[in-house]
């Protein structure tokens, strides 16, 4: 069988994997997204144990494998009554992981905005929560955006180790169908390919998404 | 107590494995950055189609690619070779960026003077430019440090026995998945955090006082994860 005709007949079942794949990615960004901006507000602004929880926990998942996060949740929790399916386990682990990430990637953006704007915004009368909500974090979001799409491939990327607790996306389909024709290398091959293509569709949309947002003369490094 | 061997079995494997895969990812790596910030176009768009392969394809991918291809062209490499070759290759990719960013922070004017002295181009880059480059490379590669770490566990896919299929044993015997595991990620923690710390120590041993360098554009953090 030739390698076109063998992309003819795995496309289906590979294209259903790839669904997976995005929507897992979409679902963890997402969680990533919330918790990340939780954690380096209570990283930043928290008091004394909000902020040594945020620190503790960005470092802890910062520091370990994400595989061995997803083990701790698909094979750990059960134990104490928190059982899920392998998708959500999967989705969980992705998110959690993210969000350490994402966190910083925030911090950092929110700590490069200028003093001065905080000051100005409480001298109008703002509360400090107010002034966190309408005045910093909209800018943060601005710069954050480069950074922020390399954080969505990874996860993008990452996504494919939840393969291994099980979670139908990419490859385990992949891993799936070759464990039926035994054409390992050619169907991993299609699947490499496969993660080329979007990942270099998605940083071209997100550069040109950054390029719309840009604020002329606003620049903050 | 018997579970305390195999971990620490394991946990030689993956500092083997990350030094395997930082050594190997040097060596390429600091070619590459060479190669795209001296060499001629064609060597430049060779070296950026091998960087956007590595870095675009899910090291789990590569490692399966390696794994099955070396079998598929009569190779039939070991789990752990095909492991280190994956990783490596991948790694060198992530740090030529790195270098390259590191050797294009340096003055131009140190080039030309090195050129003016009578030094050939070889010479300027092995004796000027490279010992400056270096020191700064030092922070990113840290964080290149941790993420290669890390990923040394995603060789328990193709079943390279280190630190993450070590506690897979343990846990068929002892049924204790949780304590296991977290045991493991406090290994991984504190390695992350010791080498991190040995690789700030370097850097300030290394330091030239009154002569700090800075990188181009402060994108350190683009090299996270």
């Amino acid at each position: 069988m030739s390698l076109l005709s063998l992309i003819k007949e795995i496309s289906p079942q590979l294209l259903e994997g790839t669904l997976v794949t995005l929507q897992l990615t979409g679902f963890a960004i997402s969680l990533g997204f919330v918790i990340g901006m939780f954690l380096a507000l209570g990283r930043l602004y928290g008091r004394g144990p909000v902020r040594k929880f945020c620190i503790g926990y960005i470092e802890f998942f910062r520091g370990t494998p994400l595989l061995v996060q997803l083990f701790i949740v698909y094979y750990g929790l059960p134990r104490y009554g928190i059982k899920v399916p392998s998708i959500v386990a999967a989705l969980l682990g992705l998110g959690l992981n993210s969000a350490a990430y994402q966190a910083e990637y925030f911090r950092g953006a929110i700590q490069s905005i200028d003093e001065g704007q905080m000051m100005a915004a409480r001298a109008l009368g703002m509360k400090k929560l107010q002034a966190i909500l309408n005045i910093l974090i909209p800018q943060a979001l601005r710069i954050v955006i480069p950074s922020w799409s390399n954080e969505l491939i990874y996860t993008l990327k990452y996504s494919s180790v939840a393969y291994i607790i099980g979670a139908p996306e990419l490859m385990a389909q992949a891993k799936f169908i070759a464990a039926e024709n035994f054409r390992y290398f050619e169907v991993f091959l299609v699947v490499a390919f496969i993660y080329l293509v979007i990942v270099s569709l998605l940083s071209w949309i997100l550069r040109i998404i950054e390029n719309r947002v840009r604020i002329p003369g606003l620049q903050t490094s | 107590m018997t579970s305390i061997f195999p971990l620490l079995r394991g946990t030689i494997t993956t500092l083997e494995l990350t030094i395997l895969l930082l050594a190997i990812g040097l060596a390429i790596g600091i070619f590459l950055a060479l190669g795209q910030v001296y060499g001629p176009l064609p060597v430049v768009a060779v070296i950026n189609i091998y960087e956007r392969f590595f870095r675009s394809i899910p090291a789990l991918v590569l490692l399966f690619l390696f794994f099955f291809g070396s079998s598929y062209f009569g190779l039939s490499l070991s789990p752990f070779l095909s492991a280190v070759l994956a990783l490596g290759f991948r790694s060198s990719a992530y740090q030529s960026q790195i270098f390259r960013g590191a050797i294009q922070s340096i003055d131009e004017g140190q080039m030309m003077a090195a050129r003016a002295l009578g030094m050939k181009g070889f010479q300027a880059i092995k004796c000027i430019i490279l010992p400056q480059a270096i020191r700064l490379a030092i922070p990113p590669w840290s964080n290149e440090y941790s993420s290669v770490l890390k990923d040394t566990s995603l060789a328990y896919a193709v079943g390279v026995v280190e630190l993450v299929r070590e506690g897979r044993y343990i846990i068929v015997r002892t049924f204790e998945p949780m304590l296991v595991y977290i045991t493991i990620a406090l290994v991984y923690f504190v390695l992350t955090y010791a080498g991190n710390k040995l690789l700030a120590f370097l850097e300030k041993k290394l330091a030239v006082p009154g002569y700090e360098l800075k990188l181009k554009e402060a994108k350190s953090t683009k090299y996270e994860r």
